[in-house]
């Protein structure tokens, strides 16, 4: 082999993903190091979006923190909601009527296919489908609209309060999300009769983007992507919370780590969430909806608490750090995101650019959630 | 890897302190404060008893000397009128108050960072606490035995300003890449 030759192949070069990439569904950049198409090296760079959400928490008092939590994960809002409402009530003491948590579940678990309804037409769209983006958009548009009746917003929800939830649900709502069910039940057999069984998704995801279970632990992976890498770990079922023990529902766990795993995970967790709505719509409770007596100014208790809750991505959780006066001492998230993305570099290398994109698809990324 | 289990690996670590909390009233299922010394080795065992690392963050405890003071001041106040009434109340001499005592000089407080633990297949989620004091934040990196546990030590960097020894990369990583300040002290002024 001539010197010429031995130089050529030895040649890397620098690609930019992003901050203004379509694939990467937000502002975040990842430097590529490329050995033709092969990925050498890459290492995400995240902050394009960060807006110190955790240092303006000790700047306001308890309440006023809770419209914030709906903007760092824009898609699962309702997940951030309760896990903030969960550990203040925790700290401070404070029992939530019955009817509330069902009501918490019913909307949270709406969110949560509204978000999985959104990945699915996003991820299918990088990978080169157009189609599929329609037909989830049209679905989801569904739920914003009942969730947007009885939350008023359709996006960054701050329903949930310190001891219920701000407005109860009424028969519309309820009749609507019943209609909602049956319909999304046969557009689930259409999302697989028309992407899951098409093979050229197939060919796309199967075997595409390896992820140990041994490399969710080291890296903290968890939610769909630790279910898809055959770990049975979902918070829901592990720290059980709110009035989940409650229902009966499914953990889908898929054991093939790749792309297409954790593709089938999120499907399936669109009809466990569907069968928690049905059973929390059926034995939900008459009461008050929120706390007779909620308090307005809330006083955690000196010291900390962590709560976790699942969120569409994984086991979010929150530390509260309190001193006893009505402004937080210190808030920390830890989102599932942040962790399932630093996997990323790890995972990547050797791969195909295209490939990788498929890997980057199947963690479900939302940037303003990993940048805080 | 029980509890129970975890608890005998850990507790031969030395200036270990392990504390089992109560789950529903805090969140988690054992606290354990180590030293910077030792919180490679303990933060070893927990790797190799199968947990995950959830995050890793920090809190300043900025004034907390002074206020523990002036607590232990108000606490001695209040004894003191106590007694002081008690006597007046019986018609007998107050008894003499005890010497107050004296305040910190210019007390060092300290920085705390909290390294969270869970378990994919046990119901057992872990704390572990290390306290330096603020003028010398410095700890081991643990990112050697958790490539996970690399962002969460850059973020408390950016944060914080903690150095951790033998990190491979202290570059800012939420915070601008010229960003020469920590937003999450308490002294932080914007």
């Amino acid at each position: 082999m001539s010197a010429l030759v031995e130089s050529l192949t030895d040649e890397t070069f620098v690609l930019n993903l992003g901050p203004q990439h379509p694939a990467t569904h937000g502002v975040l950049r990842v430097k590529l190091r490329m050995d033709g198409e092969y990925i050498v090296e890459a290492e995400p760079v995240l902050g394009y979006i960060h807006r110190m959400h955790e240092k303006m928490g000790e700047n306001r008092t308890w309440l006023q923190y809770l419209p914030n939590t709906a903007r760092l994960d824009y898609l699962h809002a309702l997940a951030f909601n309760h896990v903030y409402v969960n550990a203040v009530e925790r700290a401070s003491g404070i029992e939530v009527p019955q009817r509330a948590e069902y009501i918490r579940v019913i909307t949270a678990e709406m969110n949560r296919i509204s978000s999985h309804l959104l990945w699915f037409g996003a991820f299918v769209l990088d990978l080169g489908g157009f189609t599929p983006l329609l037909y989830a958009f049209d679905d989801r548009e569904q739920l914003l609209d009942l969730l947007e009746a009885i939350t008023g917003s359709r996006l960054t929800y701050c329903y949930f309060r310190f001891g219920g939830v701000c407005c109860d649900i009424d028969d519309t709502f309820i009749n609507g999300t019943k209609t909602f069910i049956k319909r999304m039940r046969e557009r689930l057999v259409m999302y697989r009769n028309l992407v899951t069984d098409n093979v050229i998704i197939i060919k796309r995801l199967k075997d595409i983007g390896p992820i140990s279970a041994e490399m969710c632990r080291r890296y903290g992976a968890t939610g769909p992507v630790a279910r898809g890498s055959g770990i049975n770990f979902d918070v829901r079922r592990h720290e059980p919370y709110s009035v989940y023990p409650e229902f009966d529902f499914d953990i889908p766990v898929y054991h093939e780590c790749d792309s297409m795993a954790r593709y089938m995970v999120r499907m399936d967790e669109m009809e466990q969430s569907l069968r928690i709505i049905e059973q929390a719509l059926d034995k939900l409770p008459d009461g008050p909806y929120l706390l007779p007596k909620a308090p307005k100014i809330v006083k955690p208790a000196k010291g900390d608490i962590y709560q976790a809750v699942e969120s569409a991505r994984g086991s979010l959780g929150m530390r509260i750090v309190s001193d006893g006066s009505n402004t937080p001492y210190r808030l920390k998230w830890r989102s599932p995101t942040f962790s399932n993305l630093s996997l990323f570099g790890e995972a990547c290398i050797g791969m195909l650019l295209p490939d990788a994109l498929a890997l980057m698809g199947s963690l479900d990324l939302v940037i303003p959630e990993i940048d805080r | 890897m029980n509890l129970v289990a975890i608890r005998e690996r850990l507790a031969v670590i030395p200036d270990i302190t392990l504390t089992e909390t109560e789950y529903d009233k805090k969140g988690y299922c054992l606290d354990i404060q180590v030293s910077a010394e030792t919180l490679v080795r303990t933060v070893t065992e927990i790797s190799a008893a199968g947990f995950f690392i959830e995050a890793i963050t920090g809190v300043d405890w900025l004034g907390e000397k002074m206020a523990r003071y002036k607590e232990t001041v108000d606490r001695i106040k209040a004894i003191t009128a106590a007694a002081a009434k008690a006597a007046a109340e019986k018609g007998e001499e107050p008894p003499p108050a005890p010497p107050l005592p004296q305040p910190p000089e210019n007390p060092l407080d300290d920085l705390e960072v909290v390294y969270d633990f869970n378990h994919f297949h046990r119901f057992c989620r872990i704390v572990v606490r290390v306290r330096m004091p603020r003028n010398t934040p410095q700890l081991p990196t643990i990112s050697n035995i958790f490539p996970g546990a690399d962002w969460h030590e850059r973020e408390t960097h950016d944060f914080f300003g903690i150095k951790f020894i033998g990190h491979p990369n202290l570059a800012p990583l939420l915070l601008p890449e010229d960003a020469d300040f920590h937003p999450l002290l308490k002294d932080f002024k914007a």
